[in-house]
Formats: structure tokens, C-alpha cells, sequence
């Protein structure tokens, strides 16, 4: 039963990171077709950025897979 | 030619970092509690030294009726990715790791092999030793564990994670010292060899990494996040190869990232300038919001290096487990075809890891440039703001 919910919980993580990184990458290739010039640093916010979605999507995965076992 | 200046003077301090980091996270792998039980697959292995005839067939016979049974995957990753004291070569063979202990009673040195993978107590002339869980445990003269001698006795093993550690900082240093080398010697000619390759990563480390977020002040910072940069990636990379000298899940292990996460926080830390500090006691808010947002600053200093910690431990596990999972599916299902999907997409997800191995040890590194950068800032940059 707690694995099952702590597999609900991980694919929920996992949606939030989905759309986040989403609109992330999104933006950027918006923004890199815009101004092509300027694709090195928007790569590199980009990178950030991501990390920053992930990581928070990444501690509900461990919380998650902490409370399974 | 600048990047002579780059190595030469600190050089010393490159080495100092990595033999703190390295003992640290050595000290902290040995006492990190390991929670994983895997008593079939471990009664599996046969010890390459300490085997007989008798042994390897009981164990034989034990292997088949584990596979009879029904095969558990989640057991099977956690063993995987755990710490472990021996190090599983191929089929039954495994290779044992030195256990040292520091006890009361002195410093206990012998091998992982007398455990017969944990099946056999060990009686030395202060302790009998068994292995349970992963952990070394004390037992009575009752054979039962005894929690309170187990907790005086400080486990400072050469464990899987350390030895692939010790590989990576060995093969670490003779890159490095090779190529500090290939400086000396070829003083205003073109680099050549391998020196050529690390060149243009280190150039990437400083105008893509340290340039930007540090400012003028990067030069200082340089020999830290060249470390945890190189240190990162070959720790992921070594990770990524399936067998011996790889392998053990290093950079997956919290314990290891804790350590990088430390360092950094006391770096920035000990760096903190009067614009950082003031920032965290004294943010440019009325007065009476103080109470709200001084605690929450605070807090902020402390979750920054954690975030660090569990996105690097949470991105190399779950890439292991992520592999782990493809090939397990095979027996899972317990047929050959199986594979033909399976293997092609594990061959994917590896290759998917390689970046990922490069892009965590980047993100890394940039965020820590990043946050010494804030606390680095001077003054006048700030009024811009």
C-alpha cells in the first residue's frame, strides 16, 4: 500500500518537474530563436534553471523512495 | 600561457582539497548506516581467497534456489547502489576489501573474506564481528548482537565506495600532475598530447563557470572549483562503467555529496564579504520585517549547500537505479526477447548518463561559483541592483 502511494508520489514529482523543465526549455528555444546570438548564455540560465526544477522534483522522488522502504 | 599561472601556485592547494575530501568522505562512507539486507545474493558470491569445494557447491545450490524464488528488483538496485565490503567482480567471485575498525580495544586491520559475504561471525582476539544489514556489528558470547559494544566501535573500512574513491583520486592526481608536467615542459610551444584535452575544459571551467559569476576575484577560487568540477565528473563517469574499476555508486552515495556540500558552504562561509553578511542580518527591508525575513535569510544559508547535496546524490542514484531497472526487466519477465528492448534503451539511457555525468558536475560547479560570487560581491556592484 505505502509503495503504491510512494509510486503516486514519485509520477506526481514527476509531472511538476515535466511541466517545469517544459516552459523552461520552451522559453529558451523562444529566446534562442529570437536572438541567436545570445544562445551560449541563455543555454547556461537555462541549465540553471532546470537544475533548480529539478532538484525540488528530485526531493519528492528521494521522500518518496525514503518512505517506500 | 596564463593558465601556467593557473596550475603552478596552486597546485598545492589542489592536492590539500582533494585529500581532504577524499578522507573525509571516507570517514563518513565507513559510519553511514547502509540499509539493505540481501542475504541470498550475497550467500551467492564465493570469496576468491577463503573458497572450498564444500562452500562453493552449498552456495551454488543456495544461488538456485534464490533464482527459484521469485526474483525481487528493488532488492537487487538497493544491493547495487549500497555501500558494500566486498567488491562483486563477476558470477561468484567477488574481491574482499580490507575492514579496519577502530575499537576500544585498538585499531582492528583484517579481511572482508573471513565473513564469507556474511554468512560466518569472525572472532578476533578482542570482538566476534559479523555483518549485518551492510554494517559490522558486535556479538556476545550468546551470538547476539550486542548494540552496545557495536556503538563504541568506529568502522573506518576500505569499503567499495572508498576503494573506487582512492581509484578516481589516484587516476585524478596522474592526469593532473602529468599535465602540470606537460606545462613546465612545453613553455610557449602549443600543448600537445593529453594536455591538449584537459586545456580546453579548464579554459571552459574559467571563462564559462568561474569568469561569470566571480568577476575579478576568480583566480582564488579557481583551484576549488577545478576540484569539485573534475572530482564530480570522474566520479560520475567512473560510475557509469559497468564492471570492477567502476561501478561502486560514488557520487550516488549522500554521504560523498554531503562532504562536496560541506566544503563549499564552509567557502562560502569563510569568504562571506560585509555585502553577504548584511544581506543575511541586515536585508534592505523596514525594520519591523526583520523578525520575518533575518530567520528565513538564515535558513537560506543553509539550504543552498543542501540543495547541492541532494541534487547530485538524487541524479547519479536515480540514473543508477533508472539502468538497473532496464535490465532487470529481463528477469522480470523471464525471457530472452525481452532484452532485444531492454538492452538497446539501457544502451540509450547510458549514453543520456554520460551527459548527465558532465552536466551534474557542471551544474555543480556552477552553483557553486554562483553562490561564492554572491558572497564574494563587492559593495559598489550591489547598488546596481
Amino acid at each position: 500500500m505505502t509503495g503504491s502511494i510512494a509510486a503516486i508520489g514519485a509520477g506526481l514529482a514527476a509531472i511538476g518537474a515535466g511541466i517545469g523543465i517544459g516552459r523552461i526549455g520552451g522559453s529558451a528555444l523562444e529566446g534562442i530563436a529570437r536572438q541567436p546570438e545570445a544562445a551560449s548564455k541563455i543555454q547556461a540560465t537555462m541549465l540553471i534553471a532546470a537544475a533548480f526544477v529539478e532538484a525540488v522534483s528530485l526531493f519528492a522522488v528521494v521522500v518518496a523512495l525514503l518512505g517506500n522502504g | 600561457m596564463r593558465i601556467i599561472g593557473l596550475f603552478k601556485p596552486n597546485l598545492n592547494k589542489f592536492i590539500l582539497v582533494f585529500a581532504i575530501l577524499s578522507f573525509s568522505s571516507a570517514i563518513l562512507f565507513a559510519n553511514e548506516p547502509v540499509k539493505n539486507a540481501d542475504s541470498e545474493h550475497a550467500d551467492a558470491n564465493v570469496g576468491v581467497q577463503d573458497s572450498t569445494a564444500v562452500e562453493a557447491e552449498n552456495s551454488a545450490t543456495s544461488h538456485e534456489k534464490a533464482k527459484e524464488e521469485k526474483f525481487n528488483p528493488s532488492e537487487l538496485i538497493l544491493e547495487h547502489i549500497a555501500d558494500s565490503h566486498d567488491w562483486h567482480l563477476w558470477g561468484h567471485t567477488s574481491l574482499p576489501l580490507p575492514i579496519i575498525l577502530y575499537t576500544p580495544k585498538g585499531l582492528e586491520v583484517f579481511s572482508s573474506s573471513h565473513f564469507h559475504h556474511g554468512e560466518q561471525a569472525y572472532t578476533t582476539a578482542n570482538y566476534t564481528y559479523k555483518i549485518e544489514e551492510n554494517k559490522i556489528v558486535v556479538l556476545n558470547a550468546e551470538n547476539e548482537i550486542d548494540e552496545a559494544a557495536t556503538k563504541t566501535i568506529i568502522d573506518i573500512s576500505i569499503t567499495k565506495n572508498v576503494c573506487s574513491l582512492l581509484i578516481s583520486v589516484t587516476l585524478l592526481l596522474f592526469i593532473f600532475l602529468s599535465v602540470a608536467k606537460a606545462y613546465k615542459n612545453t613553455v610557449g610551444k602549443a600543448p600537445k598530447g593529453f594536455q591538449s584535452m584537459i586545456e580546453p575544459i579548464i579554459l571552459f571551467v574559467r571563462d564559462d563557470v568561474a569568469k561569470p559569476n566571480l568577476g575579478k576575484k576568480y583566480a582564488k577560487f579557481m583551484p576549488f572549483l577545478l576540484t569539485i568540477f573534475f572530482f564530480i565528473w570522474i566520479n560520475n563517469m567512473m560510475g557509469l562503467i559497468p564492471f570492477f574499476p567502476g561501478g561502486a555508486n560514488v557520487s550516488g552515495n549522500i554521504a560523498f555529496t554531503m562532504v562536496l556540500a560541506l566544503v563549499t558552504f564552509i567557502v562560502i562561509t569563510v569568504n562571506g564579504g560585509k555585502v553577504y553578511w548584511s544581506h543575511i542580518f541586515a536585508p534592505h527591508v523596514p525594520w519591523w520585517l526583520y523578525p520575518l525575513l533575518v530567520p528565513v535569510e538564515i535558513f537560506g544559508m543553509f539550504t543552498k549547500p543542501i540543495a547541492l547535496m541532494i541534487r547530485l546524490f538524487a541524479n547519479i542514484t536515480a540514473g543508477h537505479i533508472l539502468v538497473l531497472s532496464l535490465i532487470s526487466l529481463i528477469f522480470i519477465f523471464k525471457s530472452a526477447v525481452i532484452a532485444t528492448v531492454a538492452v538497446p534503451f539501457t544502451v540509450f539511457i547510458s549514453v543520456i548518463e554520460l551527459l548527465v555525468a558532465f552536466l551534474q558536475a557542471y551544474i555543480f560547479t556552477m552553483l557553486a561559483a554562483l553562490f561564492i560570487g554572491m558572497a564574494v560581491e563587492e559593495p559598489h556592484a550591489e547598488d546596481h541592483h
